[in-house]
Formats: C-alpha cells, structure tokens, sequence
C-alpha cells in the first residue's frame, strides 16, 4: 500500500470515528445549525459543533497545510485533495470560518517572527481566537494607504488612536489586525505598520453599522489611548503596506470563492437556485421558463458563470498564478454574484422585494436581504474600479497618468 | 478533465504560430483580397499547411493521418487567424476530416481520407438554406428512385463552397421542415453537372458559395452515416466545427485585443499616452477577463471532444457563444480605441471587426447558441 493509500485509509477511519453524526449530511432537520466562527465568547446550539471544531482543530486539519510544529495538519497537497474528499464523501461541514484562518495566518506565516507564529496560529487554528479586521477608515476607502490612525512610539509598547471602520463582526471579535501610520504621511505608503491588538485592551470600543438589508455584519472601531506592546509588530516597522497588499490578496481570493460557491451551488449558501425561483414565479411550460425575456437573460448569465467556473478551474490546473488573476476573480466572482441576485429578485416579482410580515414567504423575504447584503461584495475589499486599476496597471503594463 | 495543453497540443500551437507570422501575416490574406483572388486561399501556403500535416490532424494514421484530435487543430486554426490566414483547414481539415473519419463507410473514407491527407482533396459541409443557421429547418430534399436518391433544392453561406471537391449536404429524406429527423447527409462530387455554385462575396473577403442542386443523382453509397439519421450526425459534426470555429474567433479577438493594446501604448493625445486614461484602461481590463473566460470555454470543449465527454453539446453552445460576444466586443472597442485609423481600409484593424461578424454567424449567432444552452441545460 502507498503512503497515500494508507494515508486515506486512516482518515476515513478518523473521520467515520470523529466526525459527530449532525455535522454530516443526511443530519436530523431538528438539530439546530451553528456558523461556527469560535473564539472567546462563543456560544453554540448543538454542542456537537464545539465537538467537531475541537477534535478537527486538534488535529490541526482546519488549516491542514500548515506545518505541525504551529499547530497545523502538516498535510502535503496531495494528503490534503484526501482529506477534503474523504470530508465530501461523507458531507462533513467546515468544522470552522474564520478570517484568521482565510487572511491572518497565511501573512503571519511568511512575515511572522517565529514567537508570533507560536503564539498566535494554534489559537486561530483551534478557533480559540476569533480575529477581525481592521484597514479602512472614514477618510481612507479605495485610497486605502492614505489611513490616519496613528501608533506613536512610547517605549515598550506604542500608543494607538483613531478610528476603523468596516471592520467586520468586530462586536464578536478578540483580537484585531490592523494597519496604522508609525511614520509619515507622504510618501503615504511608507508609513503604515502592521499590528495585532487585543480588542480587550483598555480604550478599544466597537459599535455595529446597520446596512440597507438591514442586518449589522460590519462595525466601527475606535481606538482611544490604546496601549499595543511592541512584540504586536508584524514585520518591519512602516513596512506595513506590503503584508497588507499580500493579505488583500487573500481576502480577494476568498471573496471571489464565496461568489463561484454560490454560482456551483445554483445560489449560494442559501441554496437558492435561479432556474427554479424563475420558474416558481414566472411559471413553467415544457420544462423551460415561460417567459422568454427572462429566460434568455437568465441564460446569458448562466452562461457566463459556467465560463467563470471553467476559468477557476483553468486557473487551478494551471498552477495558480494567483496574485495577476485574483484581482479578476474578485471583480467577476463579486459582479456575477450581484447579477445573479438582480435576476432572482426580478424574476419574483412583487415578492423579490418583500421586506417583512406574514403575507410573504420567508424565502423571498430572505432573498430581499441577501439580494441588499450582494451590493457590499464589489466595494469590500477592494471596489470593482479598483480591481480594474490593478488589472490595467499591473496584468496589462497600461501607463500611468 | 485538466484545462491545460499537452506538450503535444503546445508545440503545435507555437508551430501554428510560427508559420501565420512568418508565412503568411495579414498582408497576405490582403493581397489576396486586392487581387480579387477567385478562391481567397493560397494554394501554395495549404502545401505547406499540408506538409506540417495539419489536413491530417484528425485522421487516423492508417490512413496517413496523425490523429492529435480536436483540440490540436483548434490551436493551429487559433493561431492562424491571429494573422487573418485563409485556407482550407477549417471546411477540409476539421469539418471534412472529422465527419468521413467518425461516420465514412470503410470504402469512403479509403477513398477521400488519404487525399485530404495529402492536400488533393478539399470538402465543404452544406447545411444552412437561409440567412439563419437552424439545421431543423433543411428544405432540400433527397428523394428516393429505386435504388437511387435524386437531390433538389439550395444550400446558401456554405464555406469554402466556392472550390470545394467535395460537398457534405444536408438533405431531407423524409418529415418536414422543422424537423430534425428525417434527414440523410450525402457526399457529393461538387463536379456533379447539375451542380451551380454561386460565389458569394462576403464582408470578411473568405471563400463563400450559395449551391443549386438540380436533380442530382447518387446511390446509397453516397450516403454518409446513415440513412434518416443524418441530422444527429450533422450536430456531432456542427458541435466539432461551432468548437473550431470558436477557437479561430479566439484568435481573432485575442490578436486584435493586442494590436490595440499596443496602440494604447503608442498614441498621444493632450500630451500623454492615450491608454493612461481610466476610460480606456477600465474597458481594456475588461476586455481582458472576458478573453480570460473565452479561452477557458474554448479550452473545456475542445478537451470536452477529444474525451467524448457527454457535456460536448453543451460546452460546444458555451463556447460558440462566449467566443462571439467576446468577439464582437472586442472588434467594436478595438476600431473606437484606434480612432479615425481604426475606420480606414488602410489600417488592418477593421479586417477583424468584418471578420467576427462573419464568423459569428457560421454555424449559429450566440443568440442561437444561449437558447440550445438553455434547452440542453433544461430551462
């Protein structure tokens, strides 16, 4: 038997063992679902959740490429093409979501010191540490590096002050990563550094943002006095701005993921699927949509998601040449995502944009807000415009003005 | 499936790539236009098409062919229409190659695969009968006499059909207009005297011909495929051709994408590069993914043939259609951006915009291709 083989063999014995029976599909309606997003205050429906976070996190397979001695799988890429498929045979949920597992660790891993690496991937990995984010300000959105929160050097730690904004679950969050100014103004890139701040630390406060789909996934964070002890630092000092950029990376890959997940899954998360709301509102003949206005825009979109799905696929094959293509795959994944949402709700009709009330299906009721909650996906993390400015400057070498 | 090339597939493409730009750039296919060539190909570049062994790309060796399939030719069409290049490869090397090899009897494809392979023979397939691509809707019928079958009717746009040897035609043999079943496909000596073929000049200066059929006689051994079947057989060998003809628009759009990209960066207006302006910068950028999808739509069908996978129909609708809108896209934004040089006959730019709204209607227009991808898809 190959090492592989073997390996296979035992991670289905480990999963069949360890993985509780209502984190798999086929689990009983009745047992409530948890978003599993762990850290300090956490607080679970079904203590099975708990369970499976910390049995997969002991094993460090939530982030099981990352290297043993930090907590994680130590899986080579092809041990961990096993593991997911043992975990898709079986229809095992992600044991956890986390942007520390999605943004953090990764940039903590190639511009972290060895301590901080010690100190704070195992806790991320094990959800123990739920971390939020903190890059845009009031004044600084696109124009991100122009940010103004300040650390001023005050011996053993630096004094923070200033205000986030964006900063998504910060409410629920234990730790931040955040980028302040330690230096200058202009050139405004060079003086940005990278710090970790504990959200318990005296002077930290947050306060929820209520968007137009009504729900509050976003805060405000403000930061009065803050005392961050040096060792926070990532990296060099006012060399902030380009871990930053990697980290965006990130974030851009994992935002344009959600996106195709929702096009491979017919509807996202939700499990809403267009051909079938179309044809639940507009009617059915012959199996096709009864309207042909809608139906063939529907078509035309289906179409250009499947080119994107395929175009996904080409660019895994290929070998990721990730960071020249993350920026389309964030600009299409979010727009095709806000198109898809557009056609759902036009398709239903009055009901697409019910907003509350018992005289509605709460599935329509729902798609209202997922529908308002889409228009964020192509400004966080980088707007669609600023996607086509890195496309232009760095994929097709167009001048600057 | 992996959505990467061979080495194989590879190196014909830079062969492919190669010979367009050394043998034959787009001032060749000009000339041929200003000449008013009667067949707008060059029989001395198919010669040396011929003896890359390109004609035989889809034959199988038995017959002097290489058999490096479907997505193998399509690179080499890719990159010969960067460059605009005509020639047969398309009606003989794909559409005619394909169909004899995959549905020839053993005598017919004895008879015609190894002159294809050597470059003798060039073939042409005849579906369409009006200014709409719709198979179902075949007029012409074959009518049988005994043992024999008599062809009346018209065929219109056939490619290459103004000098073919050889014509693939799409006959009703019985039902009625509308109907995919009931037809027959028939080899035809386009020899035959009661053959009229009417040269057609088209936009994009290609070899086109509208067709008369006037009582021609064959028997079954005409016949390819079989008998009352022969619609089925025609979409198998449209799905190969739709994928082809998608990689040639590939070509097309990524050439005329880089020649004005490059103009972006020459230009100066108001004293700085035009293409430092965000108008144009966005629009290019976008240009660029929509490439990006067309490439790997064009990619997963022509992968999609050669595995004779069960998404064939559907990948094949996808990428006849992604190619066009990508196409006619960028052929629009590559004459505004050139400005008043991009709308003269001078300048090489408007040859590409001609040539994609020519190209978008051989074998079905995106509009066509969305609705068979919403049929096939089951909505």
């Amino acid at each position: 038997m190959s090492n592989l083989d073997k390996f296979r063999t035992e991670t289905k014995k480990w999963l069949d063992e360890n993985c509780p029976p209502s984190m798999r599909s086929g689990a009983d309606p009745s047992i409530p679902v948890d978003e599993v997003w762990g850290g300090r205050n956490a607080e679970y429906k079904n203590p099975e959740s708990k369970l499976w976070l910390d049995r997969m996190g002991e094993k460090g397979w939530t982030m099981p490429t990352v290297p043993k001695e930090y907590g994680g799988g130590g899986l080579n890429k092809e041990e961990v093409k096993i593991l997911n498929e043992e975990m898709f045979l079986i229809g095992a949920r992600q044991p956890l979501l986390s942007f520390g597992i999605w943004m953090l660790a990764p940039v903590l891993l190639e511009y972290g010191n060895e301590a901080q690496k010690k100190e704070h991937i195992p806790k991320i990995l094990k959800g123990e540490i739920r971390w939020c984010q903190g890059y845009s300000e009031p004044g600084s959105g696109s124009d991100l590096a122009s940010l103004s929160t300040k650390a001023e050097d005050a011996g053993d730690h630096f004094l923070v002050n200033g205000q986030k904004v964006w900063t998504s679950y910060a409410d629920k969050a234990d730790w931040i990563f955040a980028l302040v100014r330690t230096g200058a103004k202009e050139p405004k890139h060079d003086g940005i550094s990278f710090v970790l701040i504990d959200m318990a630390t005296k002077g930290v406060s947050t306060k929820p943002i209520t968007l137009i789909s009504g729900k509050s996934p976003f805060c405000e964070t403000f930061f009065d006095n803050v005392e961050v002890p040096k060792e926070n630092l990532i990296g060099e000092l006012n060399a902030g701005w380009t871990i930053a950029k990697k980290l965006l990376q990130h974030e851009r890959a994992f935002i344009s993921n959600f996106g195709l997940a929702g096009a491979a899954a017919g509807g996202g998360r939700s499990g809403r699927d267009i051909v079938s709301i179309a044809k639940k509102h507009l009617g059915e003949e012959n199996g096709k949509i009864k309207n042909s206005f809608y139906r063939t825009e529907i078509a035309s979109h289906k179409i250009k998601e499947h080119a994107f799905g395929l175009t996904l696929k080409r660019a895994g094959d290929e070998g990721g040449k990730a960071s020249a293509t993350a920026s389309m795959f964030k600009l299409y994944g979010t727009e095709h995502n806000k198109k898809r949402h557009e056609l759902m709700v036009a398709a239903s009709g009055v009901d697409g944009v019910a907003w509350d009330g018992d005289e509605f299906d709460q599935d329509d009721k729902n798609l209202t807000r997922a529908w308002l909650r889409t228009k964020g996906n192509s400004i966080e993390g980088g707007t669609s415009e600023v996607q086509l400015n890195v496309i232009s400057k760095r994929v097709l070498n167009l001048p600057s003005q | 499936m992996k959505l990467i090339l061979t080495e194989e597939e590879q190196f014909l493409k830079d062969t492919a790539k190669n010979f367009a730009e050394e043998r034959c750039p787009i001032s060749h296919f000009r000339s041929l236009r200003d000449n008013n060539d009667p067949i707008l190909w060059d029989k001395e570049i198919w010669k040396e098409m011929t003896t890359l062994g390109w004609p035989g790309i889809l034959i199988p060796e038995e017959y002097g062919g290489s058999n490096f399939g479907i997505t193998g030719i399509s690179v080499i069409l890719g990159e010969c229409a960067k460059t605009l290049t005509p020639s047969p490869l398309f009606a003989t090397g794909v559409l005619g190659a394909f169909s004899i090899t995959n549905f020839g009897s053993s005598e017919q494809k004895q008879n015609y695969l190894p002159k294809i392979v050597s470059g003798e023979l060039t073939t042409a397939l005849a579906i369409d009968e009006s200014s709409h691509h719709n198979p179902a809707n075949t007029e012409m019928t074959a009518k049988k006499d005994g043992k024999n079958f008599i062809l009346n009717g018209k065929k219109t746009f056939v490619v290459d059909g103004a000098s073919a040897d050889l014509l693939i035609v799409l006959a009703r043999t019985s039902g009625n207009k509308g109907e995919m079943s009931g037809l027959t496909l028939f080899l035809i000596d386009s020899n035959d005297p009661g053959i009229e073929k009417i040269k057609l000049d088209m936009a994009d200066s290609r070899n086109y011909a509208n067709i008369n059929f006037n009582n021609i006689k064959v028997d079954a051994k005409s016949i390819l495929g079989d008998e009352e079947t022969g619609g089925e057989t025609a979409e198998n060998i449209l799905d190969i051709g739709r994928i082809a003809i998608a990689s040639e628009m590939l070509g097309n759009a990524e050439a005329a994408f880089e020649t004005t990209l490059d103009y972006l960066k020459q230009r100066k207006q108001f004293g700085v590069l035009i293409g430092s302006f965000q108008a144009l910068q966005h629009r290019a950028a976008e240009m660029f993914c929509e490439l990006e999808l067309t490439k790997s739509s064009v990619l997963a069908a022509m992968k999609a043939a050669d595995e004779g996978s069960n998404e064939l129909q559907r990948l094949s609708s996808l990428s006849k259609t992604i190619a066009g809108e990508t196409l006619h896209l960028v052929s629009n934004e590559a004459v505004q951006m050139h400005g008043g040089i991009g709308v003269t006959d001078e300048y090489d730019i408007g040859f590409f915009l001609k040539r994609a709204r020519v190209a978008e209607q051989i074998f079905g227009s995106s509009k066509f291709h969305t609705e068979r991808y919403a049929n096939i898809s089951g909505f």
